[in-house]
Formats: C-alpha cells, structure tokens, sequence
C-alpha cells in the first residue's frame, strides 16, 4: 500500500513538474533547425524550379535570417533580424505553385530530420499566413 | 478494367507533364457523380493539382456494392486555373432483382467563388451544378418518379485547417444541395403525385490527415424521400491513400439505407482517381 502511495505521488510529482515544451524544442531546439534549415538550402538548390528565385541570394545570410525565423516563430530565443517578408519577396512574383513546392520543401527537410508529422504541421501552420505576404509580389 | 490497369500504372510513373501546383491531397478524390469531392459529397476543392496558372485534367472509377445492388462509375474532369471545373460520369447502377443495369450520365460544372482550402482565412466557397440524364426511364416510370432527367445546384465551402487536432492536420466540407433526384438521379426526378419538391439537402465530409499520404474519415448525405418506397440518408467511412500527385486509391465502407424496398443496404467501396 504504500508503495502504491509513493507510485502515486512520483507519478503525480511527474505531471506536475513537467515542462510544457514548445514547438521549439520539439524541432529539436538550435541543432534541430540548423539541421532542418540545411536540409531545406540543400532541398531549394536541387529543385531546378525554386532555385532561380535563389540564384542571386547569399546563401549565409538567408541560412541565418531563416534559422532566426524558424527559431522565433516556434517560440524559441531569438529574434528575427531579417527584412519583412514582402520586401524580400517584391519583383520575385513568386507563383502558388511555386509556393507549395517550396512548402514540399520545408516538409522533407523536416522528414530529414524525423520530426514527427503533427509537429510538422504545426511550423507549417505558423508559416502558412505568410504566404499572402510572398506570392505575386 | 484496361482503364483501372492505366489508372494504377500511375502509382509507378514520373509524370512530368501533371499539373502539380497544390499541396498532396487537398484536391480530394472524385465524387459519384463526377465532381471533386469525397465519395458522395461534391467539396469546394476543384478537382486535380492544378494552380491558378495550370490546367488539370482527371480520371476516375469507382465502384459500390451492397447485398442487393452495384454502382459502377467512371468518369473525367477538367480544371481550368483553379476557378473552373468541368466533369463527365458515367453510372452503371446493376439491380439485381431485376437482374438490369441502370444508366445515368452526368454532367457537372463547379465555379471557385472564394478563397484557398489552406491559406485563406475563411473557408473556400465553390458553386456548381450537375445536369443527370438517365439512358432509360423504365425503372423511373415504374417507381412513379416524374422525370428522367434533373439538375442538382449546390453550394461548398471546405477548409484544411493545419496541425489543427493534436498536430493533425483536419478536413471538413459541408454542402448544400437543391435536388428533386430520386437515389441521386438513378431512380429517377420528382414523383408523378406531385408532391415532391425540388428541396435543399445538407452533406458533410470530415477528415483526418493521418500523414500526408493518409486521410481517414466519413461522410454524411442527406437524400430526399419523394418515392413510394422509403429512400434514407447515406453515410460512410472512407480511408484515401496519396502515395504521389498522380492517383489516389480510396476504400470506404457504405451505409446507404433502404433502396428501393431493399432494407439497410450496407456494403464496400472502392475508388481511384488519375491526375494530369
């Protein structure tokens, strides 16, 4: 019996002091979005349809803009630095389809790295209302 | 069946030439009646992966059994820039009571009205008609419907809402229809005592994206009852499979009601969808 007590009370104990975790750390905190931001650069470079719209971009400074991006938007320690999203994007009339390529792209960058699909979902929903800030500019 | 072989040769293929503008999935599969949809329910989707930029055009089968009938229907769409789709469907509905095939072809048009299954804010709206002609009456005129041939008008609106359940992401369509069809047309329009009404009917899809190859959900049609013989509501449960942007395969389990005298019709269904 009171062994049983003291089960319930660690187990209890537990739930209480469990951190809630944001989706951040679920990415895997710094090492997970560098390792996804680099998937994502490597995925951009080999798709012949995406990687004009890079072409003339530095790809240090979009590797770091969007490692502070990714990092601020899933609730992580930093701040996003770079340029608002429809500066960047202006003269690049970036097409729906073209959009959802480079989500596909994002997607397998993360399946790279095995974060699981639900918090895949969740960094793309937090993306997504970006999207009227990108395309046709 | 050469059709089916063609169709599941897209499940190997590379195809270049696709339309492939949308995200996997989100374009649905094809209705009974022809239009983009789940298995009963027309959606707001327009049918294939076409963009606003693109043309997409899509093949379908499907088939239904239950204990005393068989739905057999194949059947093409076309979707033009992500605002027009136009489709053909060819139903073979097998009695077996009377051992005879009815015939019904329809043709259907869908108008995107408003907004993006994913990206906007409100749900996308969709408006579109289907025109139903039965090859030949006889079955219809016996049952005391009125016409043997009707136009369905509904109005759609569907949204994918991202990572919305526990991470999931998660699909609703909700549809109105105005309708005077008998079983969808297949028994027939109205009815010769003059009592039925063309009149408004609610539908409904849910669906849960399991992956992003995997959607698992049901869905729910409100039918009219204007025959002598009780016509109910149909449901199913559906399992769709995307392995690419080329073909889907769907399995679903149907719960159709009373049909024409034959209680609780109950049975499989089983569907593929080819995109270009």
């Amino acid at each position: 019996m009171r062994l049983l007590m003291l089960a319930a009370v660690l187990l209890l104990s537990a739930c209480a002091s469990q951190p809630k975790t944001t989706l951040y750390d679920d990415l895997g905190g710094a090492p997970g979005i560098d390792a996804i931001v680099e998937n994502f650069i490597k995925g951009i470079a080999s798709d012949p349809e995406i990687f004009p719209y890079f072409a003339d971009s530095h790809v240090s400074r979009f590797r770091e803009k969007i490692t502070e991006h990714f990092c601020h938007i899933s609730n992580g320690p930093c701040q996003y630095t770079g340029d608002n999203m429809v500066d960047i994007h202006v003269g690049m009339d970036i097409n729906e389809n073209h959009f959802n390529r480079t989500v596909d792209l994002l997607y397998e960058a993360m399946e790279q790295e095995n974060i699981p699909h639900r918090t895949q979902n969740r960094l793309i929903a937090r993306l997504a209302p970006l999207r009227k800030q990108i395309i046709y500019r | 069946m050469r059709l089916i072989m063609c169709l599941l040769s897209l499940l190997i293929t590379n195809n270049a030439y696709a339309a492939d503008g949308k995200l996997l999935a989100t374009p649905g599969i094809s209705q009974i009646e022809g239009a983009a949809g789940g298995g009963f329910v027309p959606w707001a989707q327009l049918a294939g992966y076409g963009s606003r930029e693109e043309i997409a055009g899509n093949i379908f089968c499907s088939r239904g059994n239950t204990d005393n009938y068989h739905l057999n229907v194949c059947g093409a769409q076309i979707g033009l820039y992500d605002r027009v789709e136009l489709s053909l469907a060819r139903q073979q509905f097998h009695v077996d009571a009377l051992d005879l095939n009815i015939e019904q072809r329809v043709f259907g048009a869908k108008v995107r009205l408003y907004g993006d299954i994913v990206y906007s804010r409100w749900p996308q709206i969709s408006a579109g008609v289907q025109h139903k002609k039965l090859d030949d009456p006889l079955v219809a005129d016996l049952l005391g419907a009125d016409d043997d041939s009707g136009v369905d008008i509904y109005v759609a609106a569907s949204k994918l809402h991202l990572g919305a359940i526990a991470g999931y992401n998660w699909f609703w369509n909700v549809t109105a229809r105005s309708t005077d069809a008998n079983q969808t047309g297949l028994l027939g329009f109205g009815s010769t005592d003059g009592s039925a009404q063309r009149e408004w009917q609610l539908e409904a899809s849910t669906a849960i994206l399991l992956n992003r190859h995997v959607a698992v959900g049901i869905e729910y049609r409100q039918k009219p009852d204007n025959l002598g013989p009780k016509e109910d509501d149909w449901q199913n449960i559906f399992i769709a499979w995307f392995p690419n942007k080329y073909i889907s395969l769907t399995a679903a389990y149907l719960d159709l009601g009373d049909i024409a005298g034959a209680q609780s019709q109950r049975g499989s269904y089983f569907s593929v969808t080819g995109y270009f």
